[in-house]
Formats: C-alpha cells, structure tokens, sequence
C-alpha cells in the first residue's frame, strides 16, 4: 500500500535513500540542506539496512568517500550547497574521469562567495558544463517538487550506474526547506556482495579474485593517445546519454504562442504565471526542462514553428538562457529574466516580463 | 659456472619475488623505497593469504602508479585524499583489509585533513607513509617534510625554517590521536631495517584484520633523483640527516 | 667448517643497476657489470660467486625485486 508523508524536500532525499538500498552517505552541514544528514542520524539506518552514514571533516573528504565507496560497487550519495558543491569538485571530476556512478544532491543557495542562504539557481553552469577540469559531464536532474526529490534519488542511482557516471540532483533552497505530500518508496534491500560482483566485478574492487584481473580504478592515463581515446570514449557515453535520457514536462503547450523555460522552483512560479497570463489572454505555455544535462535541445526546437517568443526563467543573471538560445539558433527571440541573490521572483513579475521583454519587443 | 647451476635449482630457492607483485617494471628511479616498500606490502599479503581481502589506495605522487605494481583491487585517490577514500572501504567493505599509501606531500601537507581525521575516527585500515622530505614526481620540490637548509627546486638555497616554517614530524601528531594503536617510523635502507620495516606492516595487517583501528607506519625513504646523490649515498645521507630529526621507532603501540 | 654454499640469479633486464645490493652484501659477492642492459643500466651480478652464503640481504634491499637467491640446503645442516 502506498505510504503518504508531509515532508521536507532535504528530509526526503533522506528517507529515498534508505528506501532505495543505498549503502552509504557521506556529508558536511551546510545550510540549506543540514537536514538530509540530521534526518539520516534520527533515522539510524545502519541498524535498519546497514547503511553507513558518517559526518566527514570536510566536503573534500565526503566526496572522496564516496569516490571510495563508489569504486567498491556500492550505491553512495552525498549532498551540499554550493559553497560546498564547489569544495567537491576535485573530487566529482575524478569520479567523472574514473567513471563512478553515485548520486551528488545540491540544494543551490545564492553566490557568488559564502553569498547567501536563501534559495537560488545560479549553479546551472557548474553542474551542466563541468564544474572541475578536464571534459566531462554530470547527468544533472532538477526535481521541482518534494517528491521528485523522492523519486530522483532512485533515478538516480539507476542512471548512475547504467552510464557509470556521477548524477547530480540540481535542487535549491525552495524545494530543499518546503513540506509537501510526498508518496514514498518501497523498502528496496540493498545489494548483496554477490549481486555486486555479478552486476559490477568487471571493474568494481571487490577484492581480486585467481578468476579475474585485478581492478583498478583511476583517472589516470600518462599516454596522451590512450587518453584522448578515452576522452573519444567519454563523449560517445554522453551523446548516448543525450540521445536517450532527455526527460521535460509540457504544460498549457498546446496553443502555446509563447514559451516559459524554467526549471525547479523557477518552474512552479512560471505555472502560476501562466494562470495569470492566460487570464489576460496571452497564450503562454510552460517547458520544464527535468534533465539539465542532457537538456530538451530537440524537443525546443520542435516548438519553435508556433512559438512567437521564449523567456528563460531561472533564479540565475541568466545560466540556463544559454542553452535556450543554443537550441534556438535565433530563430525566435529569447529573453531571460530572473530574481537572483536569494530572491524569489514573483508570478506577477514573471508576466510582466514576458509582456514587457517578448510580447512588447519591436 | 657448473657449480653455480647446481645450486640455481627450484629445491634450493631461498628468496624469491612475492606473488603479489606483477611483472610490471616498476616505473621508479634506480634505488628508490618504493619498491622496497611495494614489496614488503606484497610479500606480507602473500603471507597472510589476503590477496583477495586487500585493497589498496594509492596517492598522486611517483606511487601513482602503484596500482601497476601489486597484483591486487586498487583505488586511486586525488592528492591527499587517499585516507578519505579508505575511510569509505573501510566502512562499506568491514570484511576487507584496506591500505593507505601516500607520500609525505600527500600526506602532510595537501592531505593533513584527511590523514588527521581519519586516524582521529580510528578508521580501520593500514597508513604506509613514504617520507623522503621532498615532492619527486613534481621534480624535486620542498615538502612540508624538508629539513631545515635542505636545498629543493623550490627552496634552491636550503629550506628557511623563517620563510617555509618548520619540517613537519606528522607522526609524532597522528600518535596522539586516540584512533591510532600502532604508530611507527622505519627505514628500509639495510637488510636489518627492511626485515624490521616488514615486521612492521605485517603488524599492522594483523592489526586490521583484528580490527584495531588504525595502524600508521612511516618509512623514512630516500629520493635519490630529487636529493641529486646516488641510490647508496641517498642512504648515507639519509642515515647523517634524516635519522636524527626523524627518529626511528614504535611511538605507540597498544 | 662446511661453507654454506648460496647463488643468486639477477633479472638483469629489470635491474636498474642502483648498487644497493652491492652494498648490502657481507661477502661483496656482487659487482655492476660493465655491460649495461636494454635500459642502459649496468646490472649487478655475482662477481665472486664463489662468496655467496644465499644470505638474501642483496634481494632484501632490492627496490626492483630482481633478485632471486638460492642456497644448498644441506651445508646450511652442515
């Protein structure tokens, strides 16, 4: 039977990981997302399901735990904000590069700096394009509600470990500090040592046994054409991911004459802009981008015949309008508007830009 | 020559190279410790049958490429982080044996965090810290671990303790913690320091596998290339300047 | 009294030449050869062998693990 709770965004992330079979957590408090880790030390998963949760000294020493605890074959998550967020991406870019899957869950706060507390969406570069050195990408999921923070913790780890590459769930302080109705998961146990030997012993270290090579994982390739192979190898793995896990949300498109693009919270906010302008009579649908990377590039493009104009939403100077032009090509204008620094924009502000920057744009 | 071949038979072998190292040329200079500690650690696993059980950890650094050089599951760590990374195997795989190898660069400077805290938690695993007072793979760089005078590419006319502050004992710190049961500092430049800087690890596997917390060995080791002496006079110099700052001994054992 | 009788096999193809088995040896059984290997490195090999107690010092303080040391078992008895 299905289990209904009013939960907290952060809260949630917490119970889907125990829900989930997931072997260890890794963290370092930081507003706004403490209570993932405090939910987890209440909760004691490690007398329920064995799962392992430890306080690190630093985000630098969390995120190389799960480096190490994602080299074993175990499902390991972490989570931050982004000052944090950015103290890990050594750690997340040798992951990319030894091709780890786990789980990276930011609950985005203003910057640039120590910045602010209050929510914000101005890490979408930093989790879309990279973050640290060297080519390579994050699958990047943005949850708009507490239960998609629910729902993409499991996600996650299924495309973590289908691509064997790091997801990072891009959520903010909205989603991240509000109580919603949220439907959980079945308990799911976590993995035995011999489910993971038969799903990851090709290259998980699990202990070299007489019947195979021993298992090294690393980043490390000294020979420039070996490493440009596989960075060829790297790329091959993200286009396939591109070309199949693209996930978006339409709403009010159908006679869409205008296009909202936003993403977690930003999203919600454009939904009841909608309702505003439609009952002003403008003709405003919504595309809610779930997959950052790999962005709806093709499923915008596919809209552009009806549409007269695109405003790119985001709690951002304007991050994600990039991609939003990428895919555009000039075809239609496209405008950003967003409240950044902590500040929430409103539904009212969220129409008079479309109506000031699109629909009243010579 | 006959009588050479008679006593070069299976029947009269004495020493041989431990199982547990590959054929991999090891990528080191002429005379480096790494391979004399690369071997004790592959000679005691083979003694204790734990090839399987074993993972290692191995830092940026020359021992980068450790992983070559052990036949066994192996974990490359960023710099430093090495004991962050065991940590995780440590906690997630109780039924394992992890080690820790790092240098004295990724040790005690860039990963003094990570080293500290994870011999302050007693995390179950074994710490192999090479300390040859200088960063050779980067090319001869003064380490927090440098002597004081001691002249490096980036302090060419001798470490001033003034400027660059003084060399780092990190042992005798990590003895401190409670987390730690066995701290020692080795050498393994004779053949009486190699059999006791093998005692030593041996001890420290036994250790783990009973599960003690951990076991921190530094080796006192030589860099040739980067001191700018020959392997046999590195060890000369190590015996006149090294040995009195970084003395040799168990600081705890418990 | 019975000489323990010992020998040692170099890898000398592996052998980077680093003379610390030179110096570990009681007996200076060993020397570099002049010859060097396909490194460019001069091996060590058992100048006198007639020397060698198989001690295994010199494969001991081997950082190559390039040293194979054998020793007649019955001399050692003896």
């Amino acid at each position: 039977m299905a289990e209904y709770r009013l939960m907290k965004g952060n809260e949630v992330i917490a119970e889907a990981a125990i829900r989930f079979g997931c072997d260890g957590y890794f963290g370092y408090p930081i507003t706004p997302q403490s209570e993932i880790m405090e939910t987890l030390m209440l909760r004691k998963p490690w007398e329920e399901t064995g799962m392992v949760v430890l306080q690190a000294e630093s985000e630098v020493a969390a995120i190389n735990m799960v480096y190490g605890g994602a080299a074993c074959g175990k499902k390991v998550l972490t989570s931050s904000s982004s000052p944090g967020i950015s103290l890990k991406q050594e750690g997340i870019t040798y992951i990319a590069g030894a091709e780890l899957p786990c789980v990276i869950v930011n609950v985005v706060r203003g910057g640039p700096g120590l910045g602010t507390i209050q929510p914000a969406q101005s890490d979408y570069f930093q989790a879309v394009k990279g973050g640290g050195h060297g080519d390579y990408r994050l699958i990047v999921l943005a949850p708009a509600s507490v239960q998609e923070m629910n729902d993409f913790v499991g996600l996650g780890f299924d495309l973590a470990f289908k691509y064997r590459n790091p997801v990072m769930i891009l959520s903010d302080g909205v989603i991240g500090q509000m109580m919603e109705k949220v439907q959980l998961g079945d308990f799911k146990p976590r993995w035995t040592d011999a489910e993971i030997i038969k799903m990851h012993g090709s290259w998980a270290t699990t202990g070299k046994t007489p019947d195979r090579k021993h298992n090294i994982i690393t980043s490390l390739e000294l020979d420039s054409y070996r490493q440009e192979k596989f960075n060829h190898k790297l790329t091959a793995k993200y286009k396939t991911i591109s070309e199949n896990e693209v996930r978006f949300e339409e709403i009010s498109c159908e006679d869409a004459e205008y296009l909202f693009i936003a993403y977690g919270s930003s999203s919600r906010i454009c939904q009841k802009a909608i309702e505003l302008a439609r009952a002003k009579g403008i003709k405003v649908g919504l595309l809610r981008p779930i997959t950052l990377f790999p962005y709806p590039t093709k499923k915008i493009q596919s809209m552009l015949s009806k549409l007269k104009g695109i405003l790119a939403v985001e709690m951002s100077a304007g991050q994600m309008v990039e991609d939003v032009r990428l895919a555009v090509e000039g075809k239609v204008p496209v405008e950003h508007f967003g409240r950044f620094g902590g500040v929430i924009p409103t539904p009212n502000e969220v129409v008079q830009a479309l109506e000031e920057q699109i629909i009243k744009r010579k | 020559m006959a009588e050479i071949n008679e006593i070069i038979k299976p029947e009269n072998l004495v020493y041989a190279k431990s199982k547990v190292l590959t054929d991999n040329v090891m990528s080191y200079c002429p005379g480096c410790t790494h391979g004399v500690v690369h071997k004790l650690i592959a000679e005691v696993i083979e003694e204790m049958d734990i090839q399987e059980k074993t993972i290692g950890v191995c830092p940026v650094g020359c021992s980068v490429l450790a992983y070559n050089f052990l036949d066994i599951d192996w974990q490359q760590a960023a710099h430093g982080r090495a004991p962050a990374v065991a940590t995780a195997v440590a906690r997630l795989k109780p039924e394992k044996i992890v080690f820790a190898y790092q240098g004295d660069g990724d040790l005690a400077s860039i990963g003094t965090a990570e080293i500290i805290h994870a011999c302050n938690r007693g995390e179950n695993m074994v710490v192999i810290f090479i300390n040859n007072g200088i960063y050779g793979m980067t090319g001869g760089q003064m380490a927090p671990t440098t002597l004081e005078g001691m002249p490096t590419s980036t302090s060419p006319y001798g470490r001033d303790i003034k400027m660059t502050g003084h060399p780092l004992r990190i042992t005798e710190l990590i003895a401190q913690l409670p987390g730690t049961n066995f701290v020692t500092r080795q050498a393994a430049h004779t053949p009486a320091s190699v059999r006791k800087c093998k005692k030593a690890i041996r001890k420290a596997f036994d250790n783990v596998a009973a599960k003690k917390g951990t076991s921190f060995i530094e080796v006192v080791s030589t860099c040739s290339s980067g001191w700018k002496l020959s392997p046999v006079k590195s060890n000369e110099w190590m015996v006149e300047h090294m040995f009195p700052f970084y003395k040799l001994g168990d600081l705890k054992d418990e | 009294m019975a000489k323990v009788k010992g020998a040692i096999k170099v890898d000398d193809e592996k052998c980077k030449g680093c003379s610390l088995c030179v110096v570990a040896c009681p007996q200076k059984v060993i020397s570099l050869a002049k010859e060097v290997n396909g490194k460019g490195y001069n091996y060590a090999y058992m100048a006198n062998p007639d020397e060698c107690t198989g001690c295994t010092n010199c494969a001991m303080v081997c950082p190559d693990s390039v040293i194979t040391v054998y020793r007649l078992k019955s001399q050692v008895e003896a």
